[in-house]
């Protein structure tokens, strides 16, 4: 009975793959699969722009490559304008069909490669540009990025950041580029909903996957998805839409579960004391009646 | 056709001739004639590119990287703390073998601020892996762009062409401008290469234990880019009745004392040569157009059996002297005799160089017999 659900469910999830497998991400590595759905999403026809990071390495090491797309991979801080680059021979050439996907992470994104990723939203150069987000500069061993929520431990914040996370999306949305969405590995029908949204917009597109990391969190790698849906579930990782800067649609009501549901999963809050979780209870609060107030639903 | 235009003009015509297809650039004095004029020319529809007015120059050189590695002929222009800014990326762009060309007009670096000539700017990027020019004449900057691209394409290696900060970029001079066939004749379009493809995947710039492999390769193609350049100045003249060699001797033969330098500082000294000649002192000038790779064989050719040589370099690196001096006693080595190298430091930030201050030079040359070590001409006050 089980077979036969599972054989009439019409699975939209593309089957071909565009990464190999053996790829070297950590077990439970939430980037690996950001990028095996996003693929599926975009098709062959995608050329990848991926900085030094995490997809970096699970991209592969020459002779041996995971990809079976076509990659560049360039400078942390040039992302966003080597895409811009790549998209801009492309469309000398006619090659209109081709999607051009920068591929960073939250260092990349929020910290190093900020202002190449403005000057390419600003001029709305026709890109996808995946953040995704795994909240610190894990490649290089765990430091604090500005992604980094308040309370979490880094190997830079050895007791952990007072500083809240950067709200990037509120940056891009600034930029009123015609698509943002956020999204996360623990629903991966609408991160392909998302992505192949962007695929159907042109222009600046942005999108910020939310990739827990266990790793970096300290937690078990079984519980990556686990993570990634509460991380929603409490609203600390809302899932929503921009489009042109200013239409917003949230994409998941805000269940009651309690912060402390998915902070208490996780080494890397050890040391949040209950005044920093009752400042980040209230910023998830504040952020949720802020996207409530912008979707002119309140 | 022969314009009177300034060395700024000249580049966006040059640019205009061999039909880049993406350009990214971002004003800087005195480049900024430069890319106004290009911007306009792909405005007009005169050159069919994809103009990309970035917010850096670090994104205009990312920008030719993207734009090179998918196949694209692309250009960018920059100057001093643009070409500073760039520096991480000027190894990408010959690590990854891309024909890229860059216009630079040499400007002092801050601090203390200054606008105007020098050339430690370029001089300080020589370890990047690119092809470097200097140029004398806006003819010549016009020229070097053309065969700039030939060399580019033929060694998949970056091209920088070197011209002084408004000596050159903002003075007017007669430039000839060959008709659009003769250039197409003499640059076809580029050859097919290994590009980003979605039809033929693979990772451009990808990790590896074979690091040293690609360095072997840059190196092997630095070796053979000299001949290249060679050939492609021979093949010029030829189309085009006019040369430039990657080194300019002026009588050389039987000088005493030679004169080396780079830019415009080799007309002055040409000036004075003449002058000495005919006081009976045979002074030889020689001008290096080519710096990197540098043509170290054929200027020992022409060094070898002279009494002395004086290198004057309008650029410094602290603790060392002056950047082409330090490349002219490495490549003297190569010979048996014993040459004194006397080094000038002149004219940083702009400052003229005059006749009096060359002969200045020769004056202190003929009164000493060792070098003197880094010596330092018109310092003021």
């Amino acid at each position: 009975m089980h077979m036969d659900r599972l054989a009439r469910m019409k699975f939209p999830i593309p089957k071909e793959e565009f990464i190999h497998p053996g790829h070297t991400g950590c077990p439970g590595c939430g980037v690996a699969l950001a990028m095996r759905y996003a693929l599926k999403a975009l098709g062959k026809k995608t050329i990848m722009v991926i900085p030094p990071g995490c997809a970096g390495v699970i991209s592969g090491t020459f002779p041996f490559s995971a990809m079976k797309i076509p990659v560049l991979k360039v400078a942390f801080e040039t992302t966003a304008i080597c895409a811009s680059g790549v998209r801009a021979t492309l469309e000398m050439m006619e090659k209109k069909d081709v999607n051009v996907l920068a591929w960073g992470g939250d260092g990349a994104t929020f910290d190093i490669g900020l202002q190449a990723l403005s000057g390419a939203a600003e001029r709305n150069d026709d890109i996808i540009y995946v953040c995704y987000d795994n909240e610190a500069y894990m490649n290089t061993g765990i430091q604090r990025s500005s992604a980094t929520p308040q309370g979490a431990w880094t190997t830079t914040t050895p007791d952990s950041k007072n500083v809240p996370k950067k709200d990037i999306v509120q940056i891009m949305a600034a930029h009123k580029i015609p698509y943002i969405a956020t999204a996360s590995v623990g629903y991966p029908m609408d991160l392909i909903k998302k992505i192949k949204k962007a695929k159907d917009t042109s222009g600046t597109r942005f999108i910020l996957i939310f990739t827990p990391c266990p790793t970096g969190w300290r937690y078990s790698p079984e519980l990556t998805i686990r993570m990634a849906k509460l991380a929603t579930e409490t609203g600390i990782f809302p899932l929503y839409e921009i489009e042109n800067g200013e239409r917003y649609c949230l994409n998941r009501a805000r269940s009651k579960r309690p912060l402390e549901e998915y902070i208490s999963l996780q080494g890397r809050f050890r040391n949040l004391d209950e005044q920093g979780l009752q400042q980040i209870k209230e910023r998830v609060k504040n952020n949720w009646e802020y996207l409530i107030r912008m979707t002119g639903e309140a | 056709m022969k314009n009177v235009i300034s060395s700024n003009q000249a580049v966006s015509y040059a640019v205009v001739s061999a039909k880049p297809q993406v350009i990214a650039a971002y004003p800087i004095t005195p480049q900024s004639s430069v890319i106004e004029m290009i911007a306009n020319f792909c405005d007009r529809g005169d050159l069919l590119a994809k103009f990309i007015p970035v917010e850096s120059e670090h994104s205009a050189m990312a920008a030719c990287i993207g734009a090179s590695a998918t196949g694209a002929r692309v250009f960018t222009a920059t100057s001093s703390q643009g070409l500073a800014l760039m520096h991480e990326l000027l190894h990408y762009a010959s690590g990854l073998r891309l024909p890229i060309v860059m216009a630079n007009v040499n400007r002092a670096l801050a601090a203390p601020f200054n606008i105007k000539a020098d050339l430690s700017d370029s001089l300080s990027q020589r370890d990047t892996g690119w092809i470097q020019f200097y140029c004398e004449t806006g003819q010549e900057v016009f020229d070097t762009i053309i065969q700039a691209y030939q060399i580019a394409e033929q060694l998949l290696l970056p091209v920088m062409v070197n011209y002084e900060g408004f000596i050159l970029s903002h003075t007017y001079e007669v430039v000839d401008i060959p008709k659009q066939e003769q250039i197409d004749s003499f640059l076809p379009l580029p050859p097919q290469r290994h590009c980003l493809d979605v039809e033929d995947p693979f990772v451009m710039g990808q990790t590896t234990d074979l690091y040293i492999n690609f360095r072997y390769k840059l190196y092997q193609a630095m070796e053979a880019a000299a001949i290249v350049c060679k050939n492609v100045d021979t093949k010029f003249q030829r189309n085009f009745d006019r040369g430039y060699e990657l080194i300019q001797p002026y009588y050389c033969d039987k000088a005493e004392i030679i004169l080396v330098t780079a830019g415009t500082i080799a007309g002055t000294c040409r000036v004075v040569s003449d002058r000495y000649r005919k006081r009976g002192l045979n002074v030889g000038v020689l001008r290096i157009r080519l710096f990197r790779p540098f043509p170290k064989d054929q200027i020992c050719q022409v060094l070898e059996g002279v009494k002395k040589v004086a290198v004057i370099d309008r650029d410094f690196s602290p603790g060392c002297g002056g950047i082409i001096a330090q490349e002219v006693k490495s490549a003297l080595q190569g010979l048996r005799a014993h040459i004194p190298v006397y080094e000038y430091i002149i004219g940083l930030g702009g400052q003229d160089v005059t006749d009096d201050m060359i002969e200045t030079i020769i004056t202190r040359i003929n009164n000493t017999k060792e070098s003197e070590g880094c010596t330092w001409i018109g310092l003021l006050g």
